[in-house]
């Protein structure tokens, strides 16, 4: 089965202030693949290129930005560099860091209807897209609200729907909670865990939160100096802990209990999600349930 | 720098006229303290915040920093004794050279030129920022103009340092770093107050916690009593660390419900453990 993305040593860099300078490279050959239904997360200390590689693949980048690329990004099948932007809109949407800088309209409806105007879709049928995707991150009773007097957490779900309604392949949310409080970062997180399992939709995560990302990734990569440092299950990325901290990386706070035990109590414990370090702290403490 | 104290008597505040954001606060920070402020987006922390250094001045009440009114105080003299570190970077940032930036607040300060100088190399390289110094901030990432923000505000030496929500933005490492700074100086007895959304971190390296909700101290002392306070509430919903939760499935067995740290997960695995031996303590 071909990947819905497919990232072939893909190098980048921004243009140079003055003409003579050497490019500063921020990718330096990239290589990964998301498959369909596949929720990857990408981790990375700041100033990796997490961004600069989710802007690549929905062809900001290089087609806005300028600067030199190397290798290539297909995008459901088509070479980014040789299809435009609004084509590519269609088959990967990016939600960014930062919700203010993506809502401007008056209400919640029309900031999700702009996209699909773009896309020339009739009128009868953005009706049913704009209700479906609100209420797939639980904002259909605010359509009629403005964005202004949303909080934070509820204006990255608009942001979000408003990707959702252009119906693309792959779903793109880069730090979607790192603007949020605690309260807003969980409505968000519950949305896209939601989402993720009513729709199978493909998600392509990038984010700090290593908790979340343990609980919910089918593959994590790590990203580091610009190239791909570690890859795989969360269970085998999770499981080189020395590696991650190296880099700059949190553990999830449940490897961390793992490996705290496994130090102090001479334990063998190995897990990353919570029902997993449940059950087997309940066997090892001899509870048959 | 000597530590600054800080009160406050039924300070209450309002943008709107009828929608007060502060609700008749009585608080009293003690001088060489670190304290993490928490409250959800709109619970009062920045607005609090902004009344230490009189960018906001007590619509009714007072602020009293070292047992004095500080309602009469111009904000150039309490630039002095307290140092704050808005929230995001390029409200602060605006000289030419990360060097300049952290100069020029010390030049404020009318020390002599000797001084700025040995100061900002000091705090250049405490901050790890030499390799930046002659970069002008606007070119630096996120992370670094956050340093250098930070960094200006330390070089100062301020009795009082408030950093609202520093740690955002940060990577792990850049954050461990960071508080490693902060711990440092509060050794030397700066006081401080640091807004932050990640409980993970005021559980793991915070001694001391205030909890805002609604406009209202919910909660405020010792970290861990703090967490564990059902009055903070408000200010913890859906925040609390992996680690309480996963304590509280194991409440069977014997796990206690303060557990906010993986050292207290362990202690209480330990205890359960040594319990559920055959013939151990029931």
């Amino acid at each position: 089965m071909n990947p819905i993305l497919s990232v072939e040593n893909l190098g980048y860099a921004y243009p140079t202030l003055k003409p003579d300078q050497p490019p500063e490279w921020v990718l330096r050959g990239v290589n990964l693949t998301v498959e369909e239904g596949e929720f990857l997360s990408i981790m990375g200390p700041t100033g990796v290129g997490k961004t600069t590689l989710c802007l690549a693949l929905n062809g900001i980048v290089p087609h806005l930005t300028g600067g030199v690329i190397r290798g290539r990004v297909l995008a459901d099948g088509l070479d980014t560099r040789a299809t435009p932007v609004a084509e590519l809109a269609r088959r990967v949407g990016v939600v960014f860091q930062d919700p203010e800088t993506q809502i401007f309209n008056p209400s919640v409806e029309a900031e999700v209807a702009f996209g699909l105007e773009n896309l020339g879709i009739p009128r009868a049928e953005m009706r049913q897209r704009i209700d479906h995707a609100l209420a797939q991150v639980g904002m259909q009773a605010f359509a009629a609200s403005s964005p202004a007097h949303l909080s934070g957490g509820q204006k990255q779900r608009v942001a979000i729907a408003a990707i959702l309604a252009m119906r693309p392949r792959v779903l793109v949310l880069d730090e979607p909670t790192a603007n949020l409080d605690p309260a807003g970062k969980a409505e968000v997180l519950q949305a896209v865990a939601e989402l993720r399992r009513s729709s199978g939709a493909t998600v392509v995560f990038v984010s700090h939160e290593s908790d979340f990302i343990a609980e919910f990734s089918d593959r994590v990569v790590v990203l580091n100096e610009g190239t791909v440092a570690l890859q795989g299950s969360p269970a085998e990325v999770f499981a080189r802990a020395d590696e991650l901290q190296a880099i700059g990386l949190q553990l999830p706070q449940v490897c961390e209990v793992a490996r705290k035990l496994n130090r102090l109590q001479a334990a063998h414990f190995s897990f990353h999600r919570i029902d997993q370090a449940r059950a087997a702290l309940r066997s090892a403490l001899q509870g048959e349930d | 720098m000597p530590a600054a104290s800080l009160q406050t008597r039924d300070l209450t505040f309002s943008y709107l006229p009828g929608s007060p954001v502060l609700r008749g606060i009585n608080l009293e920070i003690e001088a060489g303290t670190f304290t993490a402020v928490i409250g959800q987006n709109g619970s009062g922390k920045t607005t609090l915040m902004k009344h230490f250094n009189g960018l906001l001045r007590p619509q009714s009440g007072q602020v009293l920093v070292d047992g004095e009114d500080i309602s009469r105080q111009p904000v150039s003299a309490l630039a002095r004794r307290v140092g704050y570190v808005f929230q995001n970077p390029d409200h602060q940032i605006f000289s030419a050279s990360t060097r300049e930036e952290i100069a020029f607040g010390l030049r404020n300060l009318g020390l002599n030129e000797d001084e700025v100088q040995a100061r900002t190399g000091q705090t250049l390289e405490e901050f790890r920022l030499l390799p930046f110094a002659g970069r002008q901030p606007a070119t630096l990432s996120f992370g670094l103009r956050r340093k250098v923000s930070i960094a200006a505000v330390f070089a100062m030496q301020p009795g009082l340092l408030i950093l609202d929500e520093p740690t955002s933005g940060l990577d792990w490492k850049s954050t461990r770093e960071l508080l490693d700074l902060l711990h440092a100086r509060n050794r030397q007895g700066t006081t401080i107050l640091f807004i932050t959304h990640d409980l993970r971190l005021v559980a793991d390296a915070i001694p001391r916690c205030l909890a805002m909700s609604a406009g209202q101290v919910t909660a405020h002392g010792a970290t861990r009593e703090v967490l564990a306070n059902p009055a903070a509430n408000g200010a913890l919903k859906n925040g609390l660390p992996p680690v309480h939760q996963l304590a509280a499935s194991l409440k069977d067995r014997g796990f206690p419900e303060d557990v906010f740290t993986v050292d207290d997960f362990s202690t209480a695995y330990h205890a359960a453990a040594a319990g559920s031996k055959p013939g151990g303590a029931a």
